[in-house]
């Protein structure tokens, strides 16, 4: 019997992870992917926000001001990609300037520290490549961008050193109530638990309607995204929003925690809840909004387009605590932005939720934070001579893009959670995230997959299940 | 820290021809870097026939055409290093990495860039859809085909008719795969001519002229791709679409110099090229730092490379040897004119020239019958008839001294047309 079941392996379900791991607690998280960060977590803009935009005493308010402040925290404990720029939100008219002083009062409101109301004159001197028609912004020192799925994986990856089960490829299928208690069906197996925390994103309506508590919708809201190469990183310095609307915050262009430039998103509804392609409509719709903001992207820098999907719902502020229909059923749902900004402080909530409900936790003697993981090209000329002595793979350049060593994919197999594919090694590295896109480096991964897991390379996966990389050894039949 | 003579930084067709040619003139202290595991860069992985007409006379494969220059290099002094990442050039001293070595420094009197290029993949020409498993640059598959022994797909979609994209659509048909179709969104090929015949025709593989894909299909891994015209503008025109259900696209769109080094080093670079700027000599912006092969411009012929590698080699060791005249007159720069999208070199120090100068520079657009016109301050000083040129197809025309020493100010390089080719 598990104390507390985690469904859903995304930010919000490691963060809450990790906050349990705290704790004396049997606790186990399920995902049902074959990697933890793989929904909504692996693609959206990557943005700490300052805390500015929800309306005051609202869960998105609290939750996002304390958030920003700790992911800071983790990050630099962790070795998160992590950046903090300062945001924009530049105005081009009466109306938006308007606009961008009721932000103002609202992030007073909200607590958001050192925030300032730029004239032209000033916004223009500190982000040059703005467009001319911009008339001022207001700007968030706190703001900040982060590596969505590294903070995910760092989160993760402390719960699982500090006790928590991470059980992958666990999609749960049905939840049965036994007096008072739960069972859960899931990747073929039945566990038992007292609560349970339904982080499960995209499709966290369908698990509450396993327990017969389905009170919410999800409508995902898809975003599509251009991803530059670093070599535009003198276009901003800041993230650069417009001014807000009803649809969402618009499309930004901003720094990303690795140096990239990311222009987008969109926001289309009406999709299906695993439907990430990208249209020439939406990715031409990105670029005619993001040239309002710069007329200086070039889109030939582009390295990578993307969607991902918000998981929106029919409610206005996030959806978290135990639900109405369902005791010892706590949900976390309809974490739209700024979701990822107070995802830890999300975790930190579930904890006062649980001890709401009766719980009674106790804090363990000793906890710490997963080892974080080396990034071999950050280090200085020493360190690197230093590392290269200790271990010599650090001296096995990968991937030639962003400079990712066989050392650290090794460390990477060596981890909590251990990577099973090319996307997995992928998001815990940075190899195959540069230029060419993994055209350099994605066999020689795939070689080292085989020789850790000892599998032959038909069976090794590009991402989710099913995909493998390659179709046959050559001179085998071919039917 | 080491010190060496030249350290060449790549030991593919340039580096090698490079590291070939400033050993017979006399620099016997050569470090050749390469981050592979062997010496022969991307030849290795070209098992077909081709190579050598021009440099050797014969057909040689891509693994022989490297092993003519490998076994040139036998008995030599010269230190072939492998393994090894170059991290950063500053000052003529190169940071590497390897597992042997760990983390070194290099201080070299010349350098020569030889780190050739990647392939352009799928985010700069910004092809729509699903991103499951199956989109594949085609020498990424050409790796794991010749390399691995893998085949990446059964069903295959090419985009692009670049020269690794056709080889690919005939590897890959040998080896049991189906190729459903070559689609190229320009009303022309871009790969060589006798490619389009030995690796399509031959096969009967359908070549889709003005044609691009639109959306690829399927979550995890590939379905299905759709295909469209484009109009003169290339932009798809709807009601075009043809659906080929397939589990891979090749993507064979064209290749780009890989100049990270050169650009952290501060070294000029072309936009045309997406290469340094050199002279007849190869040297870079940066004195005593050189650069030749596909990280200068991309070329259609390995035996085009080794030539202009010989030529960076043999000037990098007249540098070594202090052997370079004294002439300090400021280079000619050669402009692009009419027809013509780039030259290389970008400028001549007429001084340096010994008997005459090679330029390449390639077209803008099909010319089936054209002029060569070589103008310096409004003078024509030569002229070059010939026929059918193409972007796909580098060009080549000698400069000799005496007509270099009429030039002044600058040159400038141009095609006029005679008649253009029926669309």
């Amino acid at each position: 019997m598990y104390d507390v079941i985690i469904i859903g392996g995304g930010v919000c379900g490691a963060a809450i992870a990790m906050y349990l791991s705290k704790y004396d607690v049997k606790c186990c998280l399920l995902e049902k992917d074959n990697d933890i960060a793989i929904g909504t977590t692996r693609a959206n803009s990557g943005i700490v926000h300052a805390g500015y935009d929800p309306e005051p005493d609202t869960l998105m308010a609290r939750l996002n001001v304390r958030g920003c402040e700790l992911i800071e925290e983790i990050a630099s404990k962790m070795n998160v990609p992590y950046r903090k720029t300062g945001s924009m939100v530049i105005a081009f008219n009466a109306n938006d300037e308007a606009h961008i002083r009721e932000l103002y009062e609202r992030g007073i409101a909200n607590g958001v520290r050192g925030m300032e109301l730029l004239d032209k004159e000033e916004l223009l001197k500190r982000e040059p490549n703005l467009s001319p028609d911009v008339t001022g912004a207001l700007y968030a020192p706190s703001a900040a961008v982060v590596n969505p799925w590294r903070l995910c994986l760092a989160m993760a990856e402390t719960a699982a050193k500090n006790g928590v089960e991470i059980c992958l490829d666990s999609e749960v299928t049905a939840i049965e109530k036994i007096n008072g208690t739960f069972r859960i069906t899931a990747g073929g197996r039945e566990l038992d638990t007292k609560y349970i925390i339904n982080a499960a994103g995209l499709y966290s309506d369908r698990i509450a309607e396993l327990v017969g508590a389905k009170d919410f919708t999800i409508s995902p809201s898809k975003g599509q995204y251009y991803l530059l190469d670093k070599t535009s990183d003198w276009l901003v310095n800041s993230v650069i929003f417009q001014c807000p609307t009803e649809k969402g915050k618009g499309v930004l262009v901003s720094p990303t925690a690795e140096g990239n430039i990311i222009v987008g998103p969109n926001a289309e509804s009406g999709n299906e809840r695993d439907d990430v392609s990208t249209t020439r409509e939406g990715l031409d719709f990105v670029a005619a909004e993001a040239a309002k903001t710069t007329k200086l992207i070039d889109y030939r820098e582009n390295i990578r387009s993307f969607a991902g999907l918000r998981a929106n719902s029919d409610k206005k502020d996030f959806i978290i605590g135990e639900s109405a229909l369902c005791r010892h059923f706590i949900n976390v749902a309809g974490i739209k932005s700024p979701g990822l900004s107070s995802a830890p402080a999300i975790g930190e909530y579930v904890i006062e939720i649980l001890e709401d409900c009766g719980m009674l936790l106790s804090e363990k003697s000793s906890w710490d934070f997963a080892e974080p993981h080396v990034c071999f090209a950050e280090l200085s000329n020493e360190e690197k001579a230093e590392i290269c002595k200790r271990n010599p793979k650090y001296g096995n350049v990968i991937c030639r893009c962003n400079l990712i060593t066989e050392g650290e994919i090794l460390d990477a197999f060596n981890s909590h959670i251990k990577p099973r594919t090319l996307d997995a090694i992928k998001r815990r590295t940075g190899s195959g995230m540069g230029r060419c896109q993994g055209g350099f480096c994605g066999s020689k991964i795939h070689e080292l997959i085989c020789s850790y897991y000892g599998i032959p390379a038909e069976k090794v996966l590009w991402d989710k299940n099913g995909s493998y990389i390659v179709a046959g050894k050559v001179g085998a039949d071919n039917d | 820290m080491t010190k060496r003579d030249i350290v060449i930084i790549g030991a593919g067709p340039a580096g090698l021809a490079a590291a070939v040619a400033a050993y017979n003139a006399g620099v016997k202290d050569i470090l050749l870097l390469e981050r592979d595991r062997e010496a022969g860069g991307i030849l290795n992985q070209c098992i077909h026939n081709g190579f050598g007409l021009h440099r050797f006379g014969e057909e040689l494969s891509g693994p022989e055409y490297a092993g003519k220059y490998i076994d040139m290099l036998k008995d030599t002094s010269v230190t072939l290093q492998t393994g090894t990442t170059v991290l950063d050039i500053s000052n003529k001293i190169v940071s590497a990495v390897s597992e042997a070595n760990g983390f070194e420094q290099i201080e070299a009197k010349a350098i020569i860039l030889a780190m050739g290029c990647r392939e352009r993949n799928r985010g700069p020409i910004q092809v729509p859809g699903d991103r499951g498993r199956g989109v594949f640059t085609a020498g990424a598959a050409q790796r794991y085909l010749n390399i691995e022994g893998y085949l990446v797909g059964k069903r295959i979609v090419i985009l692009g008719s670049g020269d690794i994209g056709l080889i690919m659509a005939r590897r890959m048909t040998l080896e049991g795969a189906q190729v459903l179709a070559v689609s190229e969104i320009m009303p022309y090929t871009n790969g060589l001519s006798r490619n389009v015949a030995q690796c399509l025709d031959d096969f009967g593989i359908p070549l889709y002229l003005s044609h691009t894909v639109t959306n690829v299909i399927g979550k995890n891994a590939l379905e299905g791709v759709v295909l469209s015209q484009v109009d003169e503008n290339m932009k798809p025109i709807p009601g075009t679409e043809k659906h080929f259900d397939c589990d891979t696209l090749l993507l064979s769109v064209g290749l780009v110099p890989e100049n990270e080094l050169t650009r952290t080093a501060g070294i000029e670079l072309d936009p045309r090229t997406k290469g340094a700027t050199v002279g007849e000599d190869m040297q870079t912006s940066a004195e005593g730092v050189f650069a030749c092969g596909n990280v200068l411009h991309v070329h259609d012929l390995v035996d085009y490379v080794s030539a202009e590698s010989e030529r960076a080699g043999k000037n990098a060791a007249k540098y070594v040897l202090d052997a370079r005249s004294e002439d300090e007159s400021k280079p000619l720069p050669i402009t692009s004119g009419a027809n013509v999208s780039y030259t290389v070199p970008q400028r001549i120090n007429t001084a340096n020239v010994e008997k005459a100068v090679d330029v390449f520079f390639r077209v803008r657009k099909k010319i089936r019958s054209g002029e060569i016109a070589v103008e310096s301050n409004g003078e024509r000083i030569a002229t070059f008839k010939r026929e059918y040129l193409a972007p796909g197809e580098m060009e080549k025309i000698t400069l000799p001294k005496v007509l270099l020493d009429k030039a002044e100010g600058s040159i400038t390089v141009a095609v006029n047309e005679n008649e253009e080719v029926a669309p």
